[in-house]
């Protein structure tokens, strides 16, 4: 019970920095895969490294657990792909199209339905799945550093130095 | 280059996105949640179902690897409704619209065809989703965080599948 209570007050957060930044309009999101606008990118990248930095360091202290996916190509390019063009049609994401309808954009009813239709055939089509594409190219659960062979501050004072240079070449750009 | 409009009450991508950062490290530490959305689609996708034909939802793998319940990240995704809602409303930006500025320019103003582009959008991006294990924020924001290469592959394709898809359809018309 306290978990949904602390899933609903994280997601009020999030939703109200997501609307604050305007990263869930259909204008932003699209605007960022035509190269035109980049909100949505510049939000992501800052919580990325806020996050990436925070959650490594508490990580040193043992105060967190890290729980992240493992690496299936068959699974992550094809589905990462479909996810894209669906993405391009739609204009919003899983997360964000409640805070899109949260600020009045209602066609995100659409792409919420359309959603549990898509998670409902895929839940048909599972079994299928699970025999065919799903699993080719497992190679486990694997981290950057681990993938390269060096520390991981090395590869997060690099990714950082990297967004922050990003966003310079944005701004100068006037993106 | 078309200059900005002006948007009173928005805040900067970056300081959102930075504070959005801080809110799942606050999240990881105490509830040991990071986040996620596209899994509470298959869930609530599994409870729709259930009130339909609940022996064929009872008998899919998938429902029982995700059963189709109430959890932390399902009132994540309700709660980014809920804050987002109150920014919007709060600051006076909650706008009632059904077609996106950007879509009614190239494509017109019909409600009906922003529909149904939105729902099929929709149907593909959660297939995918859920092929690939995660969507922008499972993938995106908790993978990159986390340096997963997982991560990083789905989030490269999530953007190489949206470039795609609004170049094919945006392609020959006006900027």
């Amino acid at each position: 019970m306290n978990m949904l209570i602390m899933g609903l007050l994280t997601g009020m957060l999030f939703g109200f920095l997501l609307q604050k930044a305007r990263v869930v309009r259909y204008d932003k999101q699209i605007g960022a895969l035509r190269f035109q606008d980049m909100t949505i990118v510049k939000f992501m990248f800052s919580a990325i490294i806020v996050g990436m930095v925070g959650i490594h360091f508490l990580d040193l202290f043992g105060l967190v657990q890290l729980l992240y996916k493992p690496v299936v190509l068959g699974e992550n390019i094809t589905g990462g792909l479909l996810f894209g063009l669906g993405w391009g049609l739609l204009g919003y994401c899983p997360g964000t199209q409640g805070g899109a309808l949260g600020e009045g954009r209602w066609d995100a009813l659409w792409g919420i339905l359309g959603m549990l239709v898509g998670a409902g055939l895929y839940a048909e089509t599972y079994p299928f799945l699970m025999k065919n594409i799903l699993n080719w190219g497992n190679f486990g659960y694997l981290t950057i550093p681990q993938l390269i062979g060096v520390n991981r501050w090395i590869v997060i004072i690099i990714f950082v130095a990297g967004v922050l240079a990003l966003f310079r070449w944005f701004e100068k750009k006037g993106l | 280059m078309e200059l900005k409009k002006t948007d009173s009450g928005s805040w900067s991508p970056y300081i959102a996105g930075g504070l959005s950062g801080l809110v799942i490290i606050v999240s990881v530490l105490w509830t040991g949640q990071f986040f996620g959305a596209s899994t509470s689609f298959v869930r609530s996708a599994g409870m729709l179902g259930k009130a339909f034909e609940p022996e064929r939802v009872k008998q899919l793998e998938y429902f029982i690897r995700y059963l189709p319940q109430f959890d932390w990240q399902l009132m994540f995704v309700i709660g980014i409704f809920v804050g987002s809602l109150i920014a919007a409303v709060w600051s006076g930006s909650f706008k009632w619209q059904g077609v996106p500025d950007m879509w009614a320019e190239r494509f017109g103003t019909s409600p009906v065809k922003r529909g149904i582009v939105a729902f099929i959008g929709g149907i593909i991006a959660m297939f995918g989703a859920r092929l690939a294990d995660g969507c922008p924020s499972g993938h995106g924001l908790s993978g990159m965080i986390q340096l997963a290469v997982s991560g990083l592959i789905a989030m490269v394709f999530f953007f190489v599948g949206g470039i795609i898809m609004t170049r094919i359809i945006y392609s020959g018309g006006k900027k």
